[in-house]
């Protein structure tokens, strides 16, 4: 049974993958890219690591097949959705078979890795939460986890650079039009409660269950997206201060965290196993504020203006 | 709080800073982060160089399990060289962005790009994590494109997507290679790797990385976004980009190669890499001979010097490692980094200046400027000496280390592609010093200060001295070198 489930997943994988690279239409291959994803998920799961899954879900599927629709969207509004040839690139190919076979035949000459390795599960009662994965991300590698949050707001700022001069007082991504009473606006009012509350339990069980800062955030993020573009709220102007101030906030506390161990005279970063438990919950509200605020301006985009295509 | 976690922190907080607080205060906060920067990269300096190797545990953590950062001779050499570029870009660039000159979008954004930027880069010069170092990069990279994209003109936003789908393929990559390394090994630490025995994939994953890394480094023949990346963005930018962003990746592939895995190099892929290394020399060079505009001169001459450094590989790794001229290869390897990127700094804020005074940067437009601006274009020739590899500059040692290690090993043929590299350098940087010492200046925009001209001056002043005082610097490079010098080469 768990094998034909298996096999069955690994085939529809494969298929939706082979019919987003090889399908008729960037619509469809958008589609097909988005159920690859959930597919991936279901993957993640099946492979215990629901972490993961969850990532691959909100980010993999989610925001990244809204990017994908929302580009495809202006393609159709310039005139420009022009079928991309069909036909099949041969270095491109070769590279990516060859990149294949090499990173197959390395995972069968691999061994078995253990888990959690023996490391892990020794510092793991030091670590302040239970869940090894966010003991992973918020205190032994919480180095790591500081620039990636870092690395998020270094691509919201490299996304403001592609504003046109003239918009940039504007509100953030294209002006939304919804008519009053429709399927959109009914949408606005029911998705958001429901994922404000989902949002929040994914960060606030992060610490001893599967979840966290970043998919909770995720989800927070799909919340602020619905109800921008139902109209519930009107996106912000890069210059409102306290949107700026949300945006760092995570950062922010990360690195006065890691600072207060350095001048306590521990190491940077050092959370003493007594309170790491109230300061990696502390770390992920925050987190969880700027990673939901950076997503949902990255996914708006640069200021656009009422009267532009 | 030590200078390495000062290092680390300072450029971060004004980063923060400048993205929170409202224009004024942000561009201040800024500016005292690059000053305070500064100061503490060269405290860290004196500290490795008098003190010895500063090691800093993340969290207290030690690996398998944490990520621990170093400070060796290397890290601190391109820790200063950095903090030296990046100060003087910094003072370009308070007024090429300043709120009136440049437009509101760019005016905010280049200050926490810029400091992004450097924290990438220090983060890269001193981890000692093989996944941290792919935070790093990524971190570089994303602030990279935002600085080509920064002019806003579509060739700008073009050259910035390709840019970027150079980089995230080269990450990729060498995230594949990372997991590969971490399946088979348990640990992320170069220096755990290096004590475990060989496993299967490592060949595999030392390929995929370098393969990353090449790309992330424009070596030729994924060398084709440099150019128009480079010479798109404003000079402040394009001294940053072109002088200290391919360091990074180098500095990643000379930790790979020496460090993690001396042992997995083959003869024949350390011949490869210096092929293309060869390649990039001879097709940069050529590149920079055909172009009208000097910014893409500089920019392309940036793709030829990248190659010089790539020949360290067969004259230092694999079997060379254990013989007495691997050291000299290394060090002069990292010569040649250090001296170019100050030097090419130099050169594209020299060429900042006399766009701003003649409205572009076409050679026919740039006639008799040595007239108007004799400081600017002092730099822009003492550069030339550095990037041509006359004595006494710092590129002359580096070539002279490598060519000595060449000889000595008898492989000179990478010898002859050193000496064939400055000729050429010579041939592609003649075109605009015999325009720009040509007589007839035309007049254009009033030439800025002095204070402002002295600044390419410094740089390109630095990339010299560090060939007349090439002891300092040779001896910092040998803490914590991963081979031993050998006495009287």
């Amino acid at each position: 049974m768990t094998l034909a489930f298996n096999a069955a997943l690994c085939a529809l994988i494969l298929a939706a993958a082979l019919a987003t690279i090889l399908g008729r239409g960037i619509f469809r291959s958008i589609m097909f890219f988005i159920v690859y994803g959930l597919l991936m998920a279901v993957a993640w799961v099946r492979l215990d690591v629901v972490d993961v899954a969850l990532a691959e879900a909100a980010i993999g599927a989610g925001l990244t097949g809204v990017l994908f629709l929302a580009a495809f969207g202006r393609l159709v509004r310039e005139g420009a959705e022009a079928e991309p040839p069909r036909r099949i690139n041969p270095p491109a190919a070769v590279a990516c078979v060859g990149l294949t076979a090499a990173l197959t035949w390395a995972w069968f000459s691999l061994p078995i890795p253990e888990r959690p390795g023996p490391q892990l599960a020794e510092a793991l009662p030091r670590a302040g939460v239970e869940n090894p994965v966010t003991a992973v991300l918020l205190n032994f590698r919480a180095w790591d986890t500081l620039l990636e949050s870092i690395v998020l707001l270094a691509a919201l700022i490299g996304l403001w650079m592609l504003t046109r001069e003239d918009d940039w007082r504007n509100r953030l991504g294209l002006p939304q039009h919804v008519r009053p009473g429709g399927v959109m606006s009914g949408f606005g009012r029911v998705l958001p409660p429901v994922g404000l509350l989902v949002g929040v339990y994914l960060a606030y069980v992060g610490a001893d269950r599967p979840g966290g800062a970043f998919q909770g955030g995720t989800v927070l993020a799909a919340v602020g997206l619905v109800a921008a573009m139902t109209g519930l709220v009107r996106p912000p102007r890069i210059s409102a201060p306290g949107w700026r101030a949300v945006l760092v906030a995570g950062p922010l506390v990360f690195l006065v965290a890691g600072l207060a161990g350095a001048l306590l005279g521990t190491n940077f970063l050092t959370l003493p196993a007594p309170v790491a438990g109230g300061a990696i919950f502390v770390i992920e509200v925050a987190l969880l504020l700027s990673v939901a605020v950076t997503l949902t301006f990255l996914v708006l985009g640069p200021p656009e203006g009422e009267n532009r295509r | 709080m030590s200078a390495l976690v000062t290092l680390l922190v300072l450029p971060l907080a004004g980063a923060i800073a400048a993205i929170a607080l409202p224009s004024p205060v942000g561009r201040t906060a800024a500016l005292a982060a690059i000053a305070a920067t500064t100061g503490a990269a060269i405290v860290l300096m004196a500290t490795v160089a008098f003190q010895g190797m500063p090691r800093l545990e993340m969290g207290g953590w030690t690996p398998p399990l944490g990520i621990v950062l170093v400070a060796d001779g290397l890290s601190v050499a391109l820790i200063v060289m950095t903090a030296l570029v990046m100060a003087s870009a910094g003072l370009a660039a308070r007024h090429a962005f300043a709120p009136g000159t440049a437009g509101e979008r760019a005016a905010f954004g280049f200050w926490p790009l810029m400091l992004l930027l450097w924290s990438a880069l220090n983060v890269v010069f001193l981890s000692r994590d093989l996944f941290n170092l792919y935070v790093g990069i990524e971190l570089l990279s994303l602030a990279a494109i935002g600085l080509v994209a920064i002019d806003g003109k579509a060739t700008a936003l073009a050259a910035a997507m390709r840019y970027m789908i150079f980089a995230l393929a080269g990450s990729l990559l060498y995230l594949a290679g990372v997991v590969l390394i971490h399946a088979a090994h348990g640990t992320l630490d170069i220096d755990l790797i290096a004590t475990r025995t060989a496993a299967a994939p490592d060949g595999l994953a030392l390929a995929l990385m370098t393969a990353g890394l090449m790309a992330k480094t424009a070596l030729f023949p994924f060398h084709v976004w440099l150019p128009p990346a480079h010479a798109g963005a404003p000079a402040p930018a394009s001294a940053m980009l072109s002088g200290l962003v391919p360091k990074a990746s180098f500095a990643i592939l000379l930790r790979l190669w020496f460090d993690t895995m001396p042992d997995r190099a083959s003869d024949g892929a350390l011949t490869l890499i210096a092929l293309l290394g060869t390649a990039a020399v001879i097709w940069g060079s050529l590149g920079a001979l055909a172009q009208v505009r000097l910014k893409l001169i500089v920019a392309y001459s940036t793709v030829a010097q990248i190659g010089y450094l790539f020949l360290v590989f067969p004259l230092a790794g694999g079997a060379s490692a254990g013989v007495p001229w691997a050291a000299g290869a290394w060090t002069g390897a990292v010569f040649l980094a250090l001296s170019h990127g100050l030097a090419k700094a130099a050169m594209f804020l020299a060429v900042g200046h006399w766009m701003a005074v003649a409205g572009s940067d076409r050679l026919s437009d740039l006639r008799g400027l040595a007239q108007l601006m004799p400081m600017t274009a002092f730099a822009f020739a003492l550069s030339a000496v550095t990037l041509v590899g006359l004595p006494p500059s710092g590129g002359f040692t580096g070539k002279y280390l490598v060519m000595t290690a060449a000889f000595a090993s008898g492989q000179w043929a990478w010898a002859l592609v050193m000496g064939g590299g400055g000729l050429l350098a010579a041939a592609y940087l003649y075109r605009p010093m015999a325009v720009l010492f040509a007589r007839g200046a035309q007049a254009g925009a009033a030439p800025p200060s002095r204070a402002r001209q002295a600044v390419p001056l410094l740089l390109a002043s630095a990339s010299v001295a560090l060939g007349i005082a090439s002891a300092g610097p040779f001896d910092l490079l040998a803490i914590g070198r991963p081979l031993a010098a050998e006495e009287g080469l």
